[in-house]
């Protein structure tokens, strides 16, 4: 076992285009740094996201999955992020309900000026899953890398 | 009631009401009753079937059947589960209305054959409702059970006597059962830890053989093109080939069916590894009523399902985090 | 066999100096399908989109991945690229390597590796771009501007001069606004009726104008270019072609005490009524919950005085369906309510009053006849206190959180006026800040400060009690000079402050446009796109996106009625085609998709499909209608069976992203 080398998990954050995938540029514009292990699929809405998406990140190595959306209210296609509410509040609930860990899903609202916030977002989500150590309990043994 | 049944199925053949008739025969054994098309009084004098292992269904049979150009209405029974799955049907316009005639019939609970035969009794010919029993009929004579000890799991919590859509009834319209039964398994597990919940799932998942029995016989399940027979939705699979993939076609089967599924249990009845199939819907079923409201898939044939809908006010995603740590 | 062309761009050194660009192109050249892989310092200089072109036409690409900044930056510049090279402009996918990489990263391995799976995702999904054509839809070349303040009018005029039809729906019975209520503007002290009035007539009389005055918009439905808007025109009870206007009904209506909305309740109107002298359209209107004929058949006496004979007690509602290409939204703004602000005493004294109020109280169509005179007991007042921000720039739930704008100027010229005519009077203003950022505006503030003498103190009153006397005890805080303040008042005039037109929300749900938290519309790009919704074909125009003053609101309307010409001088609209489209064999018509759909876009076929067997089957299955969808993607996640998908963003591109990431 290697002690040194730390546990860098695979992030997977969906950002809708009109807020949360401008947050994004807006933090990178601001110089706002978080850890390079996020990686952004951009969708034009949060409600785009399938959760047949998020299980496949999870079949593919990622240990984390996490999906940006305008803020309730301000979506750019007007109700998109209530369904993507209602969905995955049900998703992550069912994927508790199976023993998978709860802090390896989230969704956060972020608008096209929290540059600052979807860093931070990204930051948090990121030492959350750090701290849960690699998905186990959602892989798929044939994508394993190690 | 098998008698009521089959003389009211006669006089609507007889008078042309319908030219079919949707019921139950006798399987290659007594307890294994499958579901059948009547085209004459013959036909249902001879096989027609209705006793406590009526269990099925009969609802979903209705896309097809309903849908035969030129072949005139169907006449079906349906048990008042069996009755929600039929309006979940409808609302979805799966079924043409036009083409069925729904007797809404009674039902006190079917036996789960399994369990009789836990008991030692074999050679089973047939089962009767009498009071507070189920009397079984046998190779070997005569056997009574408590009806407690008989009924399916899903008649145990049973959610309605009352039926939804149906042109007729026989016998009285029942009422609402209250669910205090119903969710007891779910909270059980959602009381565990998560550890706990994930060896309970990875248990009963990992039996999972891929037969594809539950999409079968689920009336929400449907559709004319499963994602997973698809090879263009990415996601399709033939056998789960690794743990992951059992997670993944139960998971997504349950979310597809979240909100439309009428918890009618015929996942679970069908399932030859016993895997509990309807405890995921049911997971999907208590968090919509806890936290959009109380809601009964296939009760109205119009209005939104709950995960065609919202309001402004709705719970974060991050109330599931919330709810655990309290 | 696809070609794909990757292009790794330096922007100088923003990308270069954290990710190392040869590394990237080295990497990504490797991957399946690229054949041709190169850096350059700016893609988006023109001999960067020429190295593009060149490459598509030499290797004979299938798909470019260009890694660089953002595709909210130059995405739209890499496909006109790629186009005028012949190749279809969605065959083109761009890595985010520098607002999502270069820039937020210090480490260049790190940035590097990471630019390279970006890269690898961004192939993963070129791989599955299909050539898309956007379609194209007509456009109905007439607008609709919904208001009829000096923002729609502007708006209105202005598109009309252009030769385009125009109507305006106004849910009053005339047009005008707020502004035909304002006796003079700042800072040029001009009267705001003889500039307005002018312009009101215009719209009469400009063949391209219609207005739908007392009438509001019922639905609307369809999309940019044609839109279908159901206007309810609601019962005047007079017949507005034979109604001349002339006034005798409104003399000889026997009910004399409904409350004048126009002077803000200081005067008194009669039932049937023209609300001001220079209304425009000049038609009655019968006040149906104050006619004594329409509520209890009793009078009539208004048609009976009525040569014209336009009086028709039976009128009803009427609802007209017109078509248009673009719409409008000028709903202009309200006076927030003072009552809520108890300290002031609004509802316990009528010598306190808003801003409005005192515009009508000096105006000389005003009840007063433009002499100020305190409401209780019309006498002439000695001591003025203005007070700003009543509601404006405020934390608490009670009141807005924005700056009202106007305020700082209007009580200005208030304060100025008031100097000017009335010289024995003593005019204080408590103020948080004095804002004057405009031209002229503080040259007129300190006018007002300097040289007309207006006590300007910068502090807060914390309590106003009127006496018995019927002063007004006004208890303050002057900030400056660190005192408290006592001033005994004849009149105080409250800066409150504006709000959205209540009718906006519902409005904005029929447009399918956004509104902020405050109930102003939302603009498509703050500072890029201000007079357009994000909702395509619906503009913006005056207060309902924002508080600002006359000057301000025209030069929007202006730019407005220039984005409407824009879009009317179009034949054709070209649409998005990265737009949701079912496959009919697998769908199961069960509405899943209709039901989340914002814009109405599905609607259901009966289709005859052949069976295996050779016989037909009918099914009901979902039609997208590209013009309408705008790609939101909803549908697809709502759809069981997976016949929805979305073009541009598929399931198999976005799980190829997926898999690209996660390798």
């Amino acid at each position: 076992m290697q002690v040194n080398e730390e546990f860098v998990p695979t992030i997977v954050a969906f950002c809708c285009n009109w807020c949360s995938y401008a947050g994004a540029d807006l933090s990178g514009t601001n110089r706002l740094p978080y850890p390079a292990n996020v990686k952004i699929i951009r969708v034009p809405c949060s409600c785009r996201v399938n959760p047949t998406f998020i299980l496949r990140a999870f079949q593919r190595g990622a240990d984390g999955v996490i999906i940006c959306g305008c803020h309730p209210g301000d979506c750019h296609y007007t109700t998109g992020n209530y369904y993507t509410r209602r969905r995955m509040t049900l998703l992550f609930s069912m994927l508790d309900y199976l023993g998978i860990e709860r802090a390896r899903t989230r969704v956060e609202w972020v608008s096209a000026a929290e540059g600052q916030k979807f860093a931070e977002t990204m930051r948090s989500f990121v030492k959350d899953v750090t701290a849960l150590g690699p998905n186990r309990r959602l892989e798929d043994l044939r994508c394993r890398k190690d | 009631m098998q008698e009521r049944l089959k003389a009211r199925a006669r006089e609507l053949l007889g008078d042309g009401v319908v030219t079919r008739v949707l019921g139950w025969k006798k399987g290659e054994f007594s307890y294994d009753i499958t579901p059948a098309v009547f085209e004459s009084a013959e036909e249902l004098e001879r096989d027609f079937v209705f006793d406590g292992f009526c269990g099925a269904n009969l609802s979903k049979y209705l896309i097809q059947e309903a849908s035969k150009p030129g072949k005139g209405k169907i006449l079906v029974f349906l048990k008042p589960c069996d009755s929600y799955s039929y309006g979940e049907l409808l609302k979805e316009h799966r079924i043409a209305k036009e083409n069925v005639y729904a007797v809404g019939i009674p039902c006190e609970g079917m036996a789960d054959a399994d369990r009789i035969r836990a008991r030692g009794i074999d050679g089973i010919l047939g089962i009767e409702h009498e009071g507070e029993d189920f009397l079984v009929h046998t190779l070997y004579g005569d056997e009574r059970v408590s009806v407690k000890e008989a009924l399916a799991e899903r008649c145990l919590s049973c959610k309605s006597k009352r039926h939804a859509s149906c042109d007729e009834l026989i016998g009285e319209e029942g009422e609402d059962v209250p669910d205090d039964v119903r969710f007891t398994e779910v909270a059980r597990l959602e009381a565990m830890t998560p550890e706990e919940r994930f060896e309970f799932w990875r248990g009963e998942l990992s039996r999972c053989v891929r037969c594809n029995a539950c999409r079968n016989v689920c009336p929400a399940c449907s559709c004319e093109n499963c994602v997973f027979d698809n090879p263009a939705s990415g996601i399709s699979q033939k056998a789960a080939a690794d743990p992951f993939e059992e997670n993944m076609y139960h998971i997504i089967r349950a979310f597809h069916v979240a909100g439309r599924c009428t918890d009618c249990g015929e996942c679970s009845r069908v399932c030859p590894e016993h895997i509990p199939l309807h405890l995921l819907n049911r997971k999907f079923i208590k968090d919509i009523d806890e936290l959009y409201g109380a809601y009964r898939a296939g009760e109205s044939e119009d209005g939104k399902n709950p995960l065609v809908s919202y309001t402004e006010g709705d719970v974060e995603p991050s109330v599931v985090n919330e709810r655990g740590r309290a | 066999m696809q070609k794909i062309g990757v292009f790794v761009c330096h922007c100088g050194t923003n990308i270069a100096a954290t990710v190392d660009v040869k590394a990237v192109v080295d990497a990504l050249a490797k991957e399946p399908s690229v054949v041709f892989a190169a850096d350059y310092p700016y893609m988006c200089s023109e001999s960067g989109q020429n190295l593009i072109k060149d490459a598509i036409r030499e290797h004979e690409l299938t798909g470019v991945v260009i890694c660089s900044c953002s595709p909210r930056m130059h995405e739209v510049t890499f496909r006109r690229a790629a186009a005028s090279a012949g190749l279809n402009p969605y065959l083109v996918e761009v890595a985010n390597i520098r607002e999502q990489c270069s820039w937020i990263h210090k480490d260049k391995a790190e940035a590097t590796e990471k630019a390279i799976i970006l890269g690898r995702a961004a192939i993963a999904k070129a791989l599955l771009n299909a050539p898309l054509i956007a379609g194209e839809s007509p456009v109905t070349k007439r607008a609709l501007v919904i208001g009829g303040g000096i923002a729609g009018i502007q708006t209105a005029l202005d598109i009309a001069e252009a030769g385009f039809p125009v109507d305006i729906v106004e849910q009053k019975p005339t047009i005008g606004g707020k502004m035909a209520q304002i006796d003079k503007t700042f800072p040029t002290l001009d009267c705001s009726a003889c500039i307005l009035t002018p312009k009101m007539v215009e719209c009469a009389q400009n063949e391209n104008i219609r207005i739908f005055s007392y009438s509001e918009v019922e639905s609307v439905s369809g999309f940019v270019g044609s839109f279908t808007v159901k206007i309810r025109k609601k019962a005047r009870y007079v017949d507005e072609v034979k109604c001349t206007g002339c006034g005798l009904c409104t003399e000889k209506c026997p009910v004399k005490n409904v409350p004048n909305e126009f002077n803000l309740g200081f005067d008194n109107r009669r039932a049937v009524y023209i609300p001001f002298a220079q209304a425009i359209p000049k038609i009655a209107v019968i006040d149906p919950d104050r006619c004594n004929m329409l509520k209890n058949g009793k009078c009539g006496l208004c048609s009976r005085v009525c040569e014209a004979g336009a009086i028709n007690y039976k009128q009803t509602d009427e609802i007209v369906e017109e078509h248009y290409g673009a719409i409008v939204a000028a709903t202009g703004y309200e006076i927030s309510d003072v009552t809520r602000y108890g300290e002031y005493a609004y509802t316990e004294s009528k010598d306190v009053i808003t801003s409005l109020e005192f515009e009508r109280l000096t105006n000389a169509a005003g009840p007063t006849g433009g002499v100020l005179l305190r409401p209780s007991d019309g006498k002439h007042p000695h001591t003025i206190v203005f007070i700003q921000c009543v509601g404006s720039r405020c934390v608490l739930e009670k009141g807005k959180p924005y700056c009202s704008k106007i305020c700082c100027m209007y009580t200005a010229k208030h304060a100025m006026l008031t100097r000017e005519k009335y010289p024995d009077t003593e005019v204080y203003v408590f103020y948080i800040d004095v804002r004057t950022p405009g031209k002229n505006f503080d040259e007129f503030y300190r006018r007002a400060a300097e040289e007309f003498g207006v006590h300007y103190i910068k502090g807060a009153v914390g309590k106003i009690v009127p006496r018995a006397d019927g002063t007004l005890d006004v208890q303050a805080a002057d900030l400056i000079m660190d005192e408290q303040l006592r001033i005994s008042a004849d009149l105080v005039v409250l800066a409150a402050a504006i709000e959205p037109s209540k009718t906006a929300r519902k409005l904005a749900t029929m447009l399918t446009a956004s509104m902020d938290t405050n109930d102003f519309f939302t603009e498509a790009h703050p500072k890029l796109r201000p007079v357009e919704s994000p909702t395509a074909g619906i503009f913006l125009s005056g207060v309902c996106q924002g508080p600002k003053d006359i000057p301000e609101t025209v030069s929007q309307a202006g730019a407005c009625a220039a984005k409407v010409i824009g879009l009317l001088s179009k034949n054709k609209l070209t649409g998005n085609p990265c737009v949701a489209h079912s496959d009919e064999l697998m769908c199961n018509g069960c509405s899943s998709c209709a039901n989340v759909c914002p814009y109405g876009a599905i609607t259901y076929l009966d289709k005859e499909f052949r069976m295996p067997d050779r016989t037909t089957k009918v099914r009901r299955v979902a039609s997208v209608n590209p013009a309408v969808c705008q790609g939101c993607g909803a549908c697809t996640v709502a759809c069981p069976s997976g016949a929805m998908d979305l073009s541009g963003f598929s399931n198999s591109q976005i799980m190829a992203e997926v898999d690209a990431i996660c390798r």
